[in-house]
């Protein structure tokens, strides 16, 4: 069914809409129209095999809604994703669905919520092995089951223990073994760190680099932490409001970053050398999803923003750092060059 | 310290008795908060840091409990009061913001109605003031459109925007000392920056003092005057932020400095330390580090260090034991 040299993951103008309205008679009774939040507006991005592709941007930018689409926990109101070159909307029966969706695994961005408090831990890990029928052996399921709590750095005796007798960051390698026991071949990580201490986070992020090495795995990986998203991906997303505003390989981002919005971005990575540089901090309001500014959505934070900026939206176009970027002040060449010194 | 502390732990035990015997989550711990400082505490995932702040704001799990020392808000103890007045200091001399938003919000309710409702319990003003502050709060937490989003649910916001809903629920009451666990981990950098100065202009302005948690050494960098670094239930070290992170002395502050990740640099693979924290209940003699550090002599195994004032902090590692002749 896939189609040769076609990506691994594809998404085409994917679009997820919410109505985020109040209740009809509410509505009737204030007068207010339907609300309608945009949090993923069509965007386009693909992910080679064996290949991190990482996304970043502002809290509420759509990033988690993305992730949520990719793995079909939601249906897009637009757009396509096909998985090596087949739609997956157009497959016609739930067999079909489930044999592509067991290659996929998704990590919360959220461990509380996604652990289920009544089951024990070795459950909860082995449950993904279970739901593919990948093995019903009871030894062997343990044995799997074993191994993986200790790659995550748990114990085997971990296994007869309930979610709540973990800390934020055990739960959160709970989660991790039980998205690795399926031998998925690509893993959906939503801040899979955020919530580890730094030298746990050096060790799962040093196992998912070699589980891809050893495996060929493919990530999309979601972070706030730039220098994590440095670390461990081959290109970079930078997402705004729902569309994707620049998309390059991960060096040529972080060292001459194009689009206005990526370089507020790294210039407000905290300074842990203390050289008491102050950050500066992504100027201007959050803007409302609600009620996106028309033209280029970051035009009211942008100092390069002029009037074609405020009325014509900017597509993605190739750009000097290899990607694309979507901003008509690097297309018209008005923007200077900022290179960035990333600190060694 | 002129001032006298906010917040003062002596000797804190935080214990679970369980089938397997008792385990000791929060081992023999003090430190102290003044006015309008921030103490950072990082560490090992599973080291305490969420159960000292549990502890300290009253709402540790049964059958866990505070099996030893005292705790202290403004010189008065608040770890023997009982449940209905511990609740009263919670709202509104102690803010606190857990690790878990939505623990803190009540998916049933609309954001807006969550805070007025805390205003309203703590401070004497009108429901339409009430409102006002929360609109107020919310946009001060970098919440577009505050008016509107005040009547959405809590499932309708991001994991970042609830984090920030609680962060402003947390703030409602102008508390004295704020706990906050992992308050900016899911939150960007930008926003983060927003938050930090929110809390420190807290500090600040109101006197507060804030014990912050958090994995996050940029966030430690920008707003800790003093950190605390957490290992198996108890503090290797803790002193100025800028000794702890430029200068750390415990081997494990060593190791955790070492495997951040930076932009910049492409190594391959991240330095880490190997193995991991000890189970609670299988706690090693002498020193808990000791099976994982790489200066680790006879003495480790065998004697437990307790912490030794080394230039401006305190370090419980034998390395820096007079008698001994350190390597410092
Ligand atoms: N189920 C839902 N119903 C209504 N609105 C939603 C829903 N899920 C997400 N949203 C909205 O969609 C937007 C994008 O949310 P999403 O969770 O994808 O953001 P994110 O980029 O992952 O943010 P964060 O970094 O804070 O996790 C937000 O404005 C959010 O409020
Ligand atoms: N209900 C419980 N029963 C037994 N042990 C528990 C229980 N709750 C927590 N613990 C243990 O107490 C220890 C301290 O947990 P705590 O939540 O304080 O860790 P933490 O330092 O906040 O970690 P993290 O950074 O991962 O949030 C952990 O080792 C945890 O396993
Ligand atoms: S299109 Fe205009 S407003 Fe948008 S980022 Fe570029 S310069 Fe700024
Ligand atoms: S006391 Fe010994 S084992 Fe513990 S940290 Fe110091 S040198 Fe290492
Ligand atoms: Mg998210
Ligand atoms: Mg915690």
């Amino acid at each position: 069914m896939s189609t040769p040299g076609a990506p691994y993951i594809e998404v085409r103008g994917l679009a997820r809409h919410f109505d985020v309205s109040k209740p009809l008679l509410n509505r009737v009774i204030e007068g207010q129209p339907r609300l309608i939040l945009k949090a993923v507006d069509g965007i386009d991005f693909a992910i080679r095999k064996g290949e991190t592709l990482s996304l970043v941007g502002e809290s509420g930018c759509g990033k988690s809604t993305v992730a949520r689409l990719i793995v079909g926990l939601y249906k897009p109101t637009r757009g396509q994703i096909l998985f090596e070159g087949t739609d997956m909307g157009s497959l016609a029966t739930r067999a079909e669905e489930r044999a592509l969706r067991k290659r996929f695994q998704m990590i919360f961005q959220d461990p509380y919520a996604s652990l289920n408090p009544r089951w024990r831990v070795a459950d909860i890990v082995a449950e993904p092995i279970r739901a593919h029928r990948l093995s019903s052996d009871p030894t062997e399921i343990r044995r799997r089951v074993d191994e993986l709590l200790r790659q995550v750095g748990l114990s085997p005796a971990d296994g007869e223990k309930f979610p709540h007798e973990f800390s934020g960051g055990q739960r959160q390698r709970i989660s991790i073994a039980r998205a690795l026991s399926s031998n998925p071949e690509f893993l959906v990580c939503d801040e899979p760190t955020s919530a580890l201490d730094v030298s746990v986070q050096a060790q799962i992020l040093n196992l998912m680099k070699d589980l891809q090495r050893e495996l060929g795995l493919t990530y999309l990986f979601i972070s706030h932490n730039l220098a994590v998203v440095f670390h461990i991906s081959d290109r970079v997303g930078v997402m705004y409001l729902g569309r994707l505003v620049e998309l390059a390989d991960a060096r040529a981002l972080f060292e001459n970053p194009q689009h206005p919005y990526t370089r507020m971005l790294l210039d407000a990575i905290p300074d842990l050398d203390m050289t008491g540089r102050a950050r500066t901090p992504v100027a201007g309001e959050v803007p409302n999803p609600l009620d996106p500014p028309k033209g280029c959505a970051f035009n009211p934070r942008c100092p390069f923003a002029n009037d074609r900026c405020r009325t014509e939206r900017p597509e993605l176009r190739p750009v000097a750092n290899g990607g694309v970027a979507a901003c008509h002040a690097v297309e018209e060449g008005r923007l200077a060059a900022a290179p960035r010194l990333a600190p060694a | 310290m002129a001032e006298a502390p906010i917040l003062e732990v002596k000797n804190l035990r935080v214990e679970f008795p369980t089938r397997r015997g008792t385990l000791v989550a929060v081992d023999d711990i003090s430190f102290s908060i003044a006015p309008g400082e921030v103490l950072g505490v990082v560490g090992e995932s599973g080291a305490g840091k969420s159960m000292t702040g549990a502890a300290v704001i009253g709402l540790i799990e049964p059958p866990g409990r505070i099996a030893g020392g005292s705790i202290s808000l403004a010189g008065r103890r608040i770890d023997d009061l009982p449940y209905e007045e511990m609740r009263k200091v919670r709202g509104r001399e102690i803010g606190a913001i857990f690790q878990d938003p939505l623990t803190s919000l009540n998916p049933l309710y609309t954001i807006g109605r969550q805070i007025t409702e805390t205003i309203l319990t703590h401070l004497p003003v009108s429901p339409a003031e009430a409102q006002q502050r929360a609109i107020g709060l919310l946009r001060e937490v970098g919440i577009p459109a505050a008016e509107k989003r005040i009547d959405h649910y809590p499932h309708q916001f991001s994991g970042g925007m609830r984090q920030r809903v609680v962060i402003a629920l947390a703030l409602a009451a102008n508390p004295k000392l704020i706990i906050a666990d992992e308050p900016t981990t899911a939150l960007d950098v930008s926003i983060q920056a927003q938050i930090i100065a929110l809390i420190k202009k807290l500090c600040c302005e109101h006197g507060a003092a804030v014990m912050l948690v958090t994995h996050d050494m940029g966030v430690i960098a920008e707003t800790a005057d003093r950190v605390a670094v957490m290992y198996a239930g108890r503090i290797a070290e803790i002193g100025p932020v800028r000794d702890v992170i430029k200068a750390a002395r415990h081997p494990y502050t060593d190791g955790l400095m070492a495997s951040i990740p930076k932009v910049g640099r492409t190594d391959a693979r991240l330095a880490q330390i190997d193995g991991a924290m000890p189970r609670l209940n299988a706690i090693p003699r002498g020193c808990a580090f000791n099976p994982r550090c790489t200066k680790a002599f006879d003495r480790c195994r065998a004697e437990r260090p307790e912490p030794m004032r080394v230039g401006n902090s305190d370090v419980a590692c034998w390395l820096y034991d007079a008698g001994q002749g350190g390597t410092r």
